[in-house]
């Protein structure tokens, strides 16, 4: 049970900038993803939490106490590698236990917790057996395993799901947020996976180039992404973001698509603007994604459009249409029922409720 | 089609007289390298258990009319008593008991100390990065090269200043330095190969350096550790120039005493002797290989540990 809070870490290899004024706060019992291309930092940022790398400036604080200059393993934080890194010359046992028989903890209390977390990630069958001689779901169960038995203050996670079989790292998926809700601590978890994000984090913090582009609830960040980047990453396919202009008219505003015939205007109502100095004829991105695009009409605030269909992907469930909108490519995502011939005008509906708008030079949301 | 699958038949048809007659080749060709290399071996063999009048009859290849182990005992012990004739028979000052205990007692320590210190080495050069460490690891690559006759005179000063000299520590520490080099080659490259992370979790686990080093490490080193065994036996066993350079009398090494042996015998030239004593010196080489070469192999090659 702890929170912790990360106040302006900067950190350097040479001189190129990994990490640059990270900024966190982190609840007790938060669940808190850390989500990025690889090569954006998180994972540095998760060692530097663990104290397995040092920063060049900035504070670390578990319950509000400073961190920065202790040992990792006198920090009360436990991590979960993407590797499993268990011990190849010890059983599973060992594995589990040589922590605490480094804290010098009492044979009993080590046997108790031990029977605890083994019956925990139902893996008392495999005590007696070398790493070797387990699956990969189970030697993940047996890093978690190695982290749970310490009982410490904060977990932290890198990547651990990310070397399982696709169906085992649903099935993974399920068990640690099942864990989480049953032991309410606080989790620090790195992934590349947006789905593992969404479905695993109470709050998901996206990192890009060593800067946090935006953090929030996982709803908000698929809602309203702060910027163009946090749009294009989050969701698959990604957002459309169409080029083009805001026209003032009246008190509202209209989206006008580059290379479009003066008429076809997408309205812009009931969107809330962060930023008030909207001028007419600025630049912009017009956001929305495929999901949010309509075959028929089902909502309220909508905008009817005709587009031709140019290319159709069949995923099973759902099919993932291309249209040509003004020379500029717009997915749609739909569900395979429907049928639809390509190269012919099709009615579309998009969800003005579910738009997004950003400015084209700062990439920012308005 | 009836053509084609003629065709085939013809081709399937060569073919098979093809692979019979390269696989022929090989065969003779390995067979006669095999031979060439075994050849010198069954010589001293048979020679050794032949008596100076066999010998002088002339076959080399010939087997011994009868097995006698006199040479052998001569080489080992300095004298015999021939059964026959019930003389003793006299074989010089030189023989290579007390030479051998000599070499044993400096090839032990020798080669445990470079091997822990090889790998203690390479355990920190990929484990504990440090600035420079790549430097230092390219001197040690550095030291590889340096080769034998280049350290003697140094050595010999420093041995003098340490009061080593003609000693068998003496004999250790230089073994010890000069193999030092290898064994960190070697174990730098097995671990570099090892999973960071578990360093890591281990460090997370609250295990210091050295506790990694023996209850993580070590116990996943073996492959390497028989090949740095091996390597370190075979170099510091069968050196000579060392030996001779540093120790000199009572204290040398049995590649020593083997010299001075075939070398001073006086009289006539006991090729049963000195063949028997050459095997006596090789004998512990072949035995560290025929134990260990399993894992020589295995380490030679490793590039993974699953875990």
């Amino acid at each position: 049970m702890a929170t912790l809070k990360i106040n302006n870490i900067n950190k350097n290899f040479g001189k190129t900038e990994v990490l640059k004024g990270i900024n966190l706060d982190i609840a007790d019992g938060d669940f808190l993803v850390l989500l990025g291309p690889s090569g954006c930092g998180k994972s540095t940022l998760l060692n530097t939490i663990a104290g397995l790398e040092t920063s060049n400036s900035g504070e670390i604080l578990i319950d509000n106490y400073k961190i920065n200059d202790m040992e990792p393993s006198d920090r009360d934080i436990a991590l979960v590698f993407q590797s499993y890194a268990l011990y190849p010359a010890m059983t599973v046992k060992k594995n589990v236990t040589f922590g605490l028989e480094q804290r010098k903890i009492s044979k009993e209390k080590i046997q108790e917790s031990l029977n605890n977390v083994a019956g925990l990630l139902q893996i008392e069958q495999l005590l007696e057996r070398k790493p070797s001689q387990l699956s990969g779901g189970q030697r993940q169960r047996v890093a978690m395993g190695r982290a749970l038995v310490r009982d410490p203050k904060i977990f932290l996670f890198d990547e651990p799901l990310s070397n399982l079989d696709a169906k085992l790292r649903v099935e993974m998926r399920r068990e640690i947020k099942k864990l989480h809700q049953k032991l309410k601590t606080t989790i620090v978890y790195v992934t590349h996976d947006q789905t593992e994000a969404m479905s695993l984090g109470t709050s998901i913090a996206i990192m890009n180039h060593g800067v946090i582009q935006q953090c929030d609830r996982p709803e908000i960040i698929y809602k309203k992404p702060e910027n163009v980047f946090v749009a294009d990453f989050i969701g698959s396919p990604s957002m459309n973001l169409i080029k083009g202009r805001l026209i003032k008219e009246g008190s509202d505003f209209s989206f006008e698509c580059i290379n479009s015939n003066k008429t076809t205007k997408i309205p812009i109502i009931n969107y809330n603007f962060i930023n008030k100095n909207v001028k007419n004829n600025q630049e912009v991105l017009f956001g929305i994604r495929p999901e949010h695009i309509y075959l028929s009409k089902i909502i309220k605030n909508e905008y009817e459009i005709k587009l031709k269909a140019i290319l159709s992907e069949y995923i099973g469930h759902e099919q993932i249409i291309t249209f040509n909108y003004f020379d500029q490519e717009l997915l749609g995502k739909f569900p395979s029922s429907n049928t639809i011939s390509m190269n012919k005008d099709l009615n579309l509906f998009f969800d003005l409720d579910q738009i997004s708008i950003f400015d084209r030079e700062t990439k920012e949301r308005l | 089609m009836e053509k084609n699958n003629l065709k085939l038949k013809d081709l399937e048809k060569s073919s098979k007289i093809k692979k019979t007659f390269y696989r022929w080749i090989l065969f003779i060709i390995l067979g006669i390298f095999a031979i060439y290399y075994i050849s010198p071996l069954y010589v001293m063999l048979v020679t050794s258990f032949k008596s100076i009048e066999e010998i002088r009859q002339g076959n080399l290849f010939s087997l011994p009319s009868t097995l006698n182990f006199d040479a052998w005992i001569i080489a080992w012990q300095g004298q015999t008593f021939n059964e026959t004739s019930g003389l003793k028979m006299d074989a010089g000052n030189v023989f290579l008991k007390n030479y051998f205990w000599n070499s044993m007692k400096m090839v032990v320590p020798a080669v445990l100390i470079s091997t822990i210190l090889g790998a203690l080495n390479g355990y920190a050069l990929t484990k504990w990065r440090f600035k420079y460490d790549n430097i230092i690891f390219l001197l040690f690559l550095f030291g590889t090269f340096i080769p034998y006759q280049a350290i003697l005179l140094p050595m010999a000063r420093t041995l003098g200043v340490l009061g080593l000299s003609n000693s068998i520590t003496g004999l250790v520490f230089v073994h010890v330095i000069y193999g030092l080099c290898f064994t960190t080659l070697f174990c730098r490259n097995y671990y570099v190969s090892i999973s960071d992370e578990i360093i890591r979790a281990a460090r997370i686990d609250g295990a210091g350096f050295f506790t990694i080093f023996f209850k993580i490490l070590l116990p996943i080193s073996l492959p390497i550790l028989v090949v740095t065994v091996i390597w370190q036996f075979t170099q510091i066993w069968n050196d000579f120039l060392f030996g001779a350079t540093f120790s000199f009398g009572d204290a040398a090494p049995i590649q020593v005493a083997l010299n001075n042996m075939v070398l001073t015998s006086t009289s006539v030239k006991r090729y049963n002797v000195d063949m028997a004593a050459a095997i006596i010196a090789g004998i512990p080489t072949l035995i560290v290989y025929v134990l260990a070469g399993k894992y020589f192999i295995r380490g030679l090659t490793a590039g993974s540990v699953k875990g």
